[in-house]
């Protein structure tokens, strides 16, 4: 009989014997738990690879002070190299807690095909399902489109479902409560605007010209733009998370469950409300952006007031400031899509909802840049 | 059973809402081993007491004591020790949804422990195999089932051992067969782990099943009507509301 001892001046000890031939014990003794060093099982290895004729495994833990779950790993850790070598395994020398918590972990054997092997796809393989997936994704968004659309005509023939008091509600969160907002950014960009083009100006003795810079700049396409994009985080991210929020409750399901289509219900009148709302928050932002170079250009070029109301009167047409509001239209109704749509695919988790409103907003963004290289186009044709 | 010592005191307990009261005078005594049941009708404030118990709601008046340390007036230190011994499982699991299983159930292991990665690992797989989803590690909550994310969320309450385990209606939304089941789960802890339990619940087959001791809150009254073990309250509880709770309506069949 020999007995193999595991480093000494530790918390708890392991030690090997064999009582019989054919028998090794394990022995465990000290405090177990798991803030407790814990030492490798080199020691029971050795012992086994050392004897092939050990047929039995056993257990004396009369020593024991104190264990939790950290001593359970360890045991069955133990009772898989048993199991490997196909021993019969005793367990009446473990506490009884400790059996019943082993007896517990290994009751359940572990379904079939559940764990899952980390299988990284060739190169070209990813791409091709990125590539796939993108196209689906446009698939998504032109559907989207389209019964966006189609409860569109329903709503023009006055067939369309949704409550008043939201729509209501909706135009007043993205109009009078974003006007705060809007009034600080557009009033900056008008000044910000006027400024550096007055030390361009300048040097041709053409500072006059800064009314007709702001205030075409400003009716042409900041204003609708500066506009859109503040909409886009404000209130396209809101809607987002508020319909993400609502597909994880099982809110839209139940919508759709009473025959409520949910296009109509939710989306309609959240489009109605920013198409409504962007051309009047873009008028609005259009003047205070005026405002902004008119501060500047009578503060710092010493141009007189009404000499600089003069200038941009001449210089605004009333085209160019219907270029503006049209885009702003065509801005909200796409910042409105895309909140909605991000929104309505959401995934069923807290995470999921992060991940609709990050994508609502690039989304919005996006298509205001396009649409807005687009439609600049259009206009430069066509008028 | 010898009488075992108090584990969890409750005294004078008043729960409000601001101004608005929701229990008073509640004053009981959880002993260590216990599995404890807080029961009621709907809105009388069981989940709101649970609140009090685990740390998250501090109460208008009276004092939560665990382990004969007071909860509220202890400092944040010592409030933190004394909460890190409690495992919660909330009424829909409430796991972290961008974690997988493993991630959930090794956040307070690599938050409050310097174990190594690799017996951080090795726990993670000894809870998940307890509550019998082994190898559901690398899954995220969303692709499980309800009744397996409650399993999972158990695995996460026991992740460091606690002292007391609190169960938020662990038997809602599950079928009769997960619920016994879950049931069985927490009887076996309570005995190898010889941790307490308390459980907030009105589903009667559990709580006959696994309670040994309760306090029943009344949301007429405002107050506690009856503690003791529920299977007696049910043959001799003097107060006939508890009695027609505990036999589902039923109290003439079961007096007579």
């Amino acid at each position: 009989m020999h007995s193999i001892t595991v480093e000494r001046h530790r918390p708890n000890e392991l030690r090997c014997r064999r009582p019989t031939a054919d028998t090794l014990l394990v022995e465990l003794s000290g405090s177990w738990r798991l803030q407790d060093e814990i030492p490798a099982l080199t020691a029971v290895e050795q012992a086994l690879a050392a004897e092939p004729r050990v047929q039995r495994l056993a257990f004396e833990t009369t020593a024991l002070t104190a264990w939790d779950s950290g001593l359970v790993t360890v045991v069955l850790d133990i009772l898989h190299l048993g199991a490997q070598r196909r021993l019969v395994v005793d367990q009446e020398g473990l506490p009884e807690g400790l059996r019943r918590l082993v007896h517990l972990a290994t009751a359940v054997p572990e379904r079939q095909g559940a764990r899952r092997e980390a299988i990284r796809d060739p190169f070209l393989a990813r791409v091709g399902q990125e590539t796939l997936g993108l196209l689906a994704s446009v698939g998504d968004l032109l559907g989207f489109i389209g019964e966006a659309i189609l409860a569109l005509i329903k709503l023009l023939r006055g067939r369309a479902r949704f409550r008043p008091v939201e729509l209501t509600l909706l135009i007043q969160a993205c109009g009078a409560q974003a006007v705060p907002i809007v009034t600080l950014i557009s009033f900056l960009v008008g000044a910000i605007l006027a400024f550096i083009g007055a030390i361009q100006l300048a040097m041709f003795g053409a500072q006059i010209y800064v009314a007709n810079l702001v205030g075409l700049a400003m009716a042409l396409e900041l204003g609708a733009m500066m506009t859109a994009i503040i909409m886009a985080g404000r209130t396209g991210a809101a809607f987002a998370a508020q319909l993400g929020t609502m597909t994880v409750n099982e809110e839209i399901d139940a919508l759709t469950t009473l025959g409520l289509s949910p296009m109509e219900f939710l989306v309609i009148p959240r489009m109605l409300a920013l198409v409504t709302m962007m051309p009047l928050l873009t008028l609005y932002a259009d003047l205070l952006g005026i405002l902004g170079g008119a501060l500047i250009g009578v503060t710092v070029l010493g141009i007189s007031p009404a000499e600089y109301v003069q200038q941009t009167r001449a210089a605004l047409t009333l085209s160019a400031c219907a270029q503006g509001l049209i885009k702003s239209g065509v801005y909200g109704m796409l910042v409105a899509l895309a909140g909605c749509l991000r929104g309505m695919q959401c995934g069923r988790s807290a995470a999921a909802v992060g991940q609709a409103t990050t994508s609502a907003v690039v989304t919005s963004i996006v298509c205001i840049i396009l649409a807005s290289a687009i439609l600049t186009v259009i206009f430069f044709r066509v008028l | 059973m010898p009488p075992a010592e108090a584990h969890i005191t409750v005294t004078n307990l008043t729960m409000a809402y601001g101004s608005f009261i929701i229990q008073r005078d509640l004053t009981f005594t959880v002993r260590r081993g216990d599995i404890f049941i807080i029961m009621g009708g709907s809105g009388c404030g069981k989940s709101t007491l649970l609140r009090h118990l685990i740390g998250l709601k501090p109460p208008a008046q009276g004092e939560v004591r665990i382990a004969g340390e007071s909860l509220w007036a202890a400092a944040p230190e010592a409030q933190e020790r004394l909460k890190r011994r409690f495992g919660v499982l909330f009424q829909s699991g409430a796991l972290w949804s961008s974690m997988t299983l493993a991630e959930n159930v090794a956040l307070p292991l690599e938050q409050y422990t310097d174990l190594s990665p690799a017996r951080i690992r090795q726990q993670v797989s000894l809870k998940l195999a307890l509550v019998g989803l082994a190898g559901f590690e690398d899954y995220y909550p969303s692709q499980i089932s309800g009744g397996m994310q409650k399993r999972a969320g158990l695995a996460r309450a026991m992740a460091l051992d606690p002292d007391i385990l609190f169960f938020d209606e662990p038997s809602a939304g599950l079928d009769p067969i997960s619920s016994r089941l879950l049931d069985e789960l927490i009887l076996e802890l309570r005995d190898s782990l010889g941790a307490t339990v308390v459980v907030v619940t009105h589903e009667l087959a559990s709580i006959f099943t696994i309670g040994n001791n309760s306090v029943f809150l009344d949301a007429d009254t405002k107050t506690m009507i009856a503690s003791g073990d529920p299977k007696q309250l049910r043959e001799a509880c003097p107060d006939p509301k508890v009695r027609t709770f505990l036999t589902r309506g039923e109290v003439g069949a079961q007096t007579a």
